[in-house]
């Protein structure tokens, strides 16, 4: 199991436990996290899975992909270096702990 | 036995399928039952994860997860070789293939962005007003009919007022947009009567269509000028561009008219559901994505495997053409639950109904907007949509859409 931690933009944190596997948005999705949409499904289409990756978790979750920076500039909110899409943030054991926070609206 | 002595069915290689996969004869493409495709949906996810059918010798899925799976694994199953029952490698296929739907990394991926671009959500924001005061201006006119046939009325003239607008075609010929997108997904079937019917119109039409993607046949400010541009810059020659332009009119149209249609259609079956739309307008896009799912307006698109590879551990040869019956899918109970329900505040996320993963329908976002243009206008000004005869379903090789859809329109 990966422990991921959800902080809303009120503050406040929800803890989720996915499998390798499982992206942040389908976990968020699964368990009803209202802060994230992921109205594409994870085709990187839309930018409605918007998150803020805690700096301490930026190395584990790797760079943006390919045609990930296109699509942030569609966000609702202010993108900033630690913003990502979190469909396109695959869980692996690495990740056990991590710490996204999640924008004020998405669409 | 050579490629060149072997006898193609449907212009693709027969296969012997692996000892343990299911045997189904039927034949998923006749048109009675394209026209009522329930019980085949059932039973093919029910016969297992992988079925042979032998009538055109290709492998079926139904079932969520190995539908959803097989069809967004691009490294094992590929679309070069054309996304219908015809091997592009073996058969010349019916018209220059799409540079984005009907080709596979890495050449796939430079096109894409440049239609991801031009189709983001930043853009298709840009469209809002348009498609709004479209929706409204035409739902008053029809208001004003009381009766209308829905299909005609309002679910193909829709788009066909805006999408021409937002791509910046300055030829105008909606019957030709219409009529393509059914060429363009006929042709994915086997070679009936419905891939004939549609193909018959092709003399008039892909002439018409190929000269309207040209440069000088658009704006400077649409979704044509925007892929162009990529021209300009040496992303894409001005040929790949026409060619851009082209899948626009291809996908654009047949898709969106067939899911308004489908849309009014759940809406008229469950006025409860229109009811909560009405009552809460914030379900608009997930009401959309729930009749996505419901209705599938891409029933079935395919794959090749472009390598010795396996489904659900059976294995599979180089060369079979894999139907992914992606409605089958939406309504698999093992996924959804109550699939036959049609409600609008389910958010089905992760629905196949815009397929998954690199091929992902990448105008998903224009169809968003112009569906949540249409619905919007609708709870608006209509009280009620009631049924004014049965609907007629119109069978298609990939698209299932309403042929005649009689209603009224009650004002508020």
């Amino acid at each position: 199991m990966v422990k991921v931690t959800y902080v809303a933009h009120d503050g406040t944190r929800t803890e989720l436990h996915g499998d390798p596997g499982d992206s942040v948005m389908s976990l968020a999705i699964a368990q009803g996290i209202d802060g994230i949409v992921g109205e594409c499904g994870g085709s990187m289409m839309c930018a409605t899975c918007h998150c803020y990756v805690e700096e301490d978790w930026a190395e584990a979750t790797g760079p943006r992909m390919d045609g990930e920076e296109d699509m942030l500039e569609s966000a609702a909110c202010e993108v900033t270096e630690r913003s990502r899409l979190s469909c396109q943030i695959k869980l692996t054991e690495a990740h056990d702990g991590l710490v996204v926070h999640l924008p004020e609206e998405q669409v | 036995m050579t490629l060149s002595t072997m006898t193609l069915i449907e212009g693709h290689k027969p296969i012997t399928p692996a000892a343990g996969i299911p045997v189904w004869d039927i034949d998923p493409y006749d048109a009675e039952l394209l026209r009522n495709p329930s019980a085949y949906y059932t039973r093919l996810r029910e016969l297992g994860e992988v079925v042979y059918i032998p009538r055109y010798s290709v492998l079926a899925v139904g079932r969520y997860e190995t539908t959803r799976q097989v069809f967004s694994d691009h490294e094992n199953f590929l679309s070069s070789h054309g996304v219908g029952l015809n091997d592009f490698k073996l058969e010349d296929p019916w018209r220059p293939p799409s540079i984005i739907l009907e080709v596979d990394q890495p050449d796939h991926t430079r096109t894409r962005k440049v239609m991801s671009r031009a189709l983001s959500p930043k853009v298709v924001k840009g469209f809002a007003d348009l498609f709004r005061d479209t929706a409204e201006q035409l739902v008053d006119q029809l208001l004003a009919k009381g009766t209308i046939e829905a299909v005609t009325d309002l679910a193909e003239a829709f788009p066909t007022t805006v999408f021409p607008k937002a791509v910046g075609m300055k030829d105008v010929n909606p019957r030709h947009l219409v009529d393509y997108g059914a060429m363009v997904f006929n042709a994915v079937g086997p070679d009936n009567a419905l891939r004939r019917e549609a193909m018959s119109h092709a003399g008039e039409i892909v002439p018409w269509i190929n000269a309207a993607c040209t440069r000088d046949r658009l704006t400077g400010d649409g979704l044509g000028a925007m892929v162009y541009a990529s021209a300009d810059d040496g992303t894409l020659t001005e040929a790949e561009a026409g060619m851009l332009v082209r899948s626009f009119l291809s996908a654009g149209v047949d898709t969106t008219v067939t899911g308004i249609g489908n849309a009014l259609w759940c809406l008229s079956q469950n006025p409860e559901q229109w009811q909560a739309l009405k009552r809460d307008p914030s379900l608009i896009r997930p009401a959309f994505e729930e009749v996505l799912r419901y209705t599938s307006p891409v029933h079935t698109f395919g794959r090749t495997a472009g390598r010795a590879t396996e489904i659900a551990g059976f294995s599979v040869e180089e060369g079979t053409k894999v139907i992914c019956v992606l409605a089958a899918a939406n309504m698999d109970p093992a996924k959804w639950g109550d699939p036959e329900v049609f409600r609008i505040d389910r958010k089905p996320i992760g629905h196949v109904a815009f397929g998954a993963g690199i091929h992902g329908c990448v105008g998903q976002n224009i169809a968003r907007g112009e569906l949540e243009a249409v619905l919007g206008a609708l709870i608006e000004r209509v009280d009620r949509i009631e049924p004014a005869g049965d609907p007629v379903w119109r069978p298609g090789n990939a698209i299932r859409a309403l042929d005649r859809l009689p209603i009224t329109l009650i004002p508020n």
